[in-house]
């Protein structure tokens, strides 16, 4: 993997300057969540201690704060994932309609197991805990869209496209709002 | 003022007091015990459940009993409150519960602990846990890891008090280390292993009540039962100086702060005098510590030698080790 | 057909938007707060309603709001808890999805009740897209007036935010929540103080549920009476149900309260009945933390009575024959289920969640998650069940937060009602068979 300097660019910054704003003076530690989504976007899909480093140091504070926040929260990866990372739910109401038949059709369909990533960087496979889609289950998340009312040949659909497409998925993408 | 009785002992403290320090103003006899509260760290206090205790009545104006168990350490007194502590059955039952929760993960490894003889851990499984275990699951197992020079964290042992990283918090600047990770994935941590650098550090092995933060300057030099305490002070430019020496023989093991009879120092001192100045002549000798103490440490010392009776095999409970098939 | 409060508007095209929301009568009671009425006054409204917390643990809202400490000269704060995060609950995201307006709406008004000048939206991480929706309605409201400084001409001002969390069930506890928005790891704080006396940077703060702002709306716009006449006894108003699980028509509903449960599982208003026309076994009927209850006594209380979707009634007879309304996550399991096994996804999921603070529910929930997987694999013993009985028992009360109560009750009730199938499960572990829900259940799944 290429090194890219640790450094937000210009457009993300400024976000990252509202995120700052929204809160009273002297309580700018608020931000450190969304900012810290923000740093995951930009910097590979996961936080890196480096990157850490440097969130602490745009909002000045210990380095233990930052790990300790990050390591928290379940939507901080701590280690590199794949470009897609799927995200399959499968607490009570997902696995009554079915989430364990599908976290293992995408097993078999990309040749690993959960917790893995495929061989060429593609695909991350994690199971997760209520997405708060249970009407709509089973349900996948992959960046910021939640895959709803899901069956083989949905999973299979939507993991053609997203090899297709080839981009990185982050939670700041633009998303398809399901209607029930 | 309130008026408070607590196993039917009544005294009167100011406003403000917590349960736990007007049961600690009558006496050890009704004290619950503690595990996380540490009364010279703020906010310390409420993570354990160690000290929870019955309120059998609210207060004078509002008499009705609280319906949960309370953390005795962040509850104030109200007037006319009522508390049962060791008369409270669900508090045992309570009790005996949280010991068995923060003894699940711990490796019981007391044989090869620095931290045995003057473990708080040991000395409530001793007194209100179980003598057998309950689990045949592996036991979450983590590296030790070298914080700085003189200080090893075992994270195994942990029960995640939080005393250290309060320490860390109120008297060093410029904490480096913390909980990361979430639930029982929870570990103390500089993450990077960052050491911690800083005068004051080494107070957070003597905050630990286990043997997860321990000092390597006394790494497997002796049994704390087999050292003899000794006040001495010094003229320190860091700190008060003033300290308890452990020695064996001539030699002095270890330096630690001075503690009281409920396991905390009464101030916390430097980490030249604890580490780095460990022989006779550099201090002022003030005769032998009293220890006010209910573990094994205080058995073969001075006036509080126990009587032989009390020592007799059959009224000595085994340990939570003893008949467990882990 | 119920009344509709927050839902009534819910189908018309484009009712996302500012404009088609605002032609619909939205922002009226900003007005009519702002311009005829005293902050006691909406507050004393919002009592007169009998509105309760629609987050989960049913507190009366204008109780609540009537502890907020007002010290001269300190910030006051509003924080709506859009962390919905139990499972079988979805109905804050629906509703913030569909109509985000109302919500910034009921912001509004409530806190100009509060005296609040800053507000904040925390919502889940997970909803990164739902808070791009409130975002955008946000800035909205900033343009036409409703946020910001001088509000209608007014001297009341105010400032609204949206916070995305990072992933973490535990923020959905109030003091966990304004951790987390401090920018810290989500651990409850130890009560007292209370958050309406020292809450979001020490200062005096109410947090209330999405829903439960969204209704303060109608309360405002219709008056405390007309939302109390709704309803049922003390449960007032409308609810949102999420529905999931074996049913043929999941989603969310808004229901009058005290329709009775046996309507709203089989009537096609509502779920439509049990999928494929199996029979009911169990529901879970205020998300996962409330105690589970078989077919007979969720139909009818342990008296004969039919049971009714209210607080009170969903309540009858304690935890030995009744559960809770909650968070209204409605979970409905046929006769193919296996008990033990969905419970095991619940206890897998406490034990995630735990914040690890407190040793109870640290330690507990791990190891009830770890006994349900040794009964599943077939490991178990007759033993296993009493130690998690036990186990849940020791938590249960004795934790910092809910939490722990969250993760013993479902373990409770299961071994309350449904024990047989633990010992089926250890004495024969090979005889039962774990239904793969999705053969049942695909061939119905819309695309």
């Amino acid at each position: 993997m290429e090194k890219k300097e640790i450094k937000f660019n210009e457009e993300t910054m400024a976000l990252v300057n509202n995120m700052i704003s929204r809160y009273p003076e002297g309580k700018h530690k608020s931000a450190l969540l969304p900012i810290l989504h923000l740093a995951q976007a930009e910097f590979d899909g996961w936080l890196s201690p480096e990157v850490m480093d440097y969130v602490a140091s745009i909002l000045s504070i210990q380095k233990i704060e930052v790990y300790e926040v990050a390591s928290f929260y379940s939507m901080y990866n701590l280690q590199p994932v794949g470009n897609c990372l799927l995200e399959v739910c499968r607490t009570s109401s997902c696995w009554l309609r079915g989430a364990n038949e599908i976290v293992e059709h995408i097993e078999k369909k990309l040749g690993i197991k959960e917790g893995e990533t495929t061989a060429d960087g593609m695909f991350t496979l994690k199971t997760v805990e209520c997405l708060g889609s249970c009407g709509t289950a089973p349900m996948m998340m992959c960046g910021a869209q939640f895959h709803e009312n899901l069956n083989f040949q949905k999973v299979d659909t939507i993991i053609e496209k997203l090899k297709a497409d080839g981009k990185r998925k982050t939670y700041l993408d633009e998303v398809v709002v399901n209607h029930y | 003022m309130a008026k408070v009785t607590i196993d039917g002992k009544t005294i009167e403290v100011a406003d403000g007091t917590t349960i736990l320090q007007a049961a600690r103003m009558i006496g050890p006899d009704v004290a619950p015990p503690t595990m996380c509260y540490y009364s010279k760290l703020k906010t310390s206090g409420g993570y354990c459940r160690t000290c929870l205790v019955e309120v059998s009545k609210g207060s004078e104006k509002d008499p009705r009993p609280m319906p949960k168990l309370v953390a005795s350490c962040r509850t104030t007194v109200m007037d006319g409150m009522e508390v049962k502590n060791n008369d409270s059955e669900k508090v045992t039952e309570a009790r005996k519960g949280v010991v068995e929760f923060l003894l699940l993960n711990h490796p019981l490894d007391c044989p090869v602990c620095d931290q045995a003889g003057e473990c708080h851990l040991q000395d409530l499984s001793y007194e209100h846990g179980s003598a057998k275990t309950r689990t045949d699951f592996e036991r979450r197992t983590f590296e030790k890891i070298d914080i700085g020079p003189y200080v090893q964290l075992h994270m195994n042992r942990c029960i995640l008090c939080y005393r250290c990283v309060k320490v860390a918090n109120q008297i060093t600047d410029g904490r480096v280390h913390g909980v990361i990770n979430r639930g029982d994935h929870s570990e103390i941590s500089t993450y990077v292993e960052e050491a911690i650098d800083n005068d004051f550090s080494g107070n957070v092995i003597d905050v630990c009540p286990v043997g997860a933060l321990t000092d390597k300057t006394f790494r497997f030099k002796s049994r704390v039962w087999f050292t003899k305490p000794v006040d001495a002070h010094r003229n320190c430019d860091k700190c008060s100086g003033k300290v308890v020496l452990w020695y064996k023989g001539e030699d002095v093991l270890r330096v630690t702060g001075r503690k009281d009879q409920w396991g905390e120092v009464e101030e916390f001192i430097c980490n030249t005098c604890r580490f780095e100045t460990k022989k006779t002549s550099d201090w002022t000798i003030e005769g032998p510590r009293k220890l006010d103490n209910h573990s094994v440490i205080s058995a073969n010392h001075y006036e509080f030698l126990k009587k032989p009776k009390e020592l007799t095999i059959n009224t000595v409970k085994p340990l939570a080790i003893e008949g467990g098939n882990n | 057909m119920g009344k509709k409060l927050l839902l009534a508007n819910d189908h018309v095209p484009g009712i996302q938007s500012y404009e088609v929301y605002r032609k619909h009568g939205g922002y009226a009671s900003v007005e009519k707060a702002i311009k005829t009425m005293k902050p006691e006054e909406v507050v004393e409204e919002v009592k007169k309603s009998g509105l309760r917390g629609r987050g989960g643990a049913g507190f009366p809202t204008g109780m609540k709001w009537s502890f907020l400490a007002k010290p001269e000269g300190v910030a006051r704060y509003l924080v709506c808890n859009a962390d919905e995060s139990e499972p079988g609950t979805f109905k804050d995201r629906y509703l913030m999805s569909r109509i985000p307006h109302i919500l910034i709406e009921g912001m509004i008004t409530s806190s100009f009740a509060l005296g609040a000048n800053t507000s904040y939206i925390y919502i889940r991480g997970e909803y990164y897209y739902v808070a791009q929706i409130l975002e955008k309605a946000i800035a909205e409201a900033y343009a036409n007036g409703w946020l910001g400084k001088n509000i209608l001409g007014s001297d009341y001002s105010l400032d609204l935010y949206v916070q995305v969390g990072g992933g973490a069930y535990i923020c959905g506890e109030e003091t966990a929540l304004l951790e987390s928005l401090e920018g810290k790891r989500g651990n409850p704080r130890i009560k007292p103080p209370f958050p309406a006396i020292a809450g979001l940077y020490g200062c005096p703060t109410v947090v209330n549920n999405v829903e439960t702002i969204a209704a303060v709306v109608p309360i405002v716009n219709d008056g405390g009476d007309a939302y109390a006449a709704i309803g049922i006894g003390k449960s007032s108003g409308t609810k949102l149900i999420s529905a999931s699980g074996h049913i043929n028509k999941p989603g969310v509903y808004e229901i009058e309260m005290g329709i009775t449960v046996e309507d709203f599982i089989y009537s096609d208003e509502y779920c439509g009945g049990i999928l494929n026309g199996k029979k009911l076994k169990a529901v879970v009927a205020g998300g996962s933390s409330v105690p589970v209850l078989p077919a007979d006594l969720i139909i009818t209380t342990a008296n004969g009575e039919k049971r009714l979707m209210s607080y009170e009634s969903l309540a009858d007879g304690g935890f030995a024959t009744g559960t809770m309304l909650g968070s209204g996550g409605f979970i409905v399991m046929d006769e193919t289920t296996n008990i033990v096994e969905n419970l095991h996804t619940f206890a897998r999921f406490y034990h995630h969640e735990s914040c690890g603070q407190c040793s109870p529910c640290r330690e507990g929930t791990g190891w009830m998650e770890k006994i349900l997987h040794k009964i599943l694999d077939g490991h178990g013993t007759l033993e296993d069940v009493d130690l998690l009985w036990e186990i849940q028992r020791k938590i249960e009360g004795n934790t910092i937060c809910p939490l722990g109560d969250a993760a013993a009750w479902p373990v409770a009730s299961a071994i309350r009602h449904f024990r047989h199938e633990f010992e089926e499960f250890v004495k024969n572990p090979n005889g039962i068979k774990k239904v793969k829900h999705y053969e049942s259940t695909q061939n119905l799944v819309t695309a």
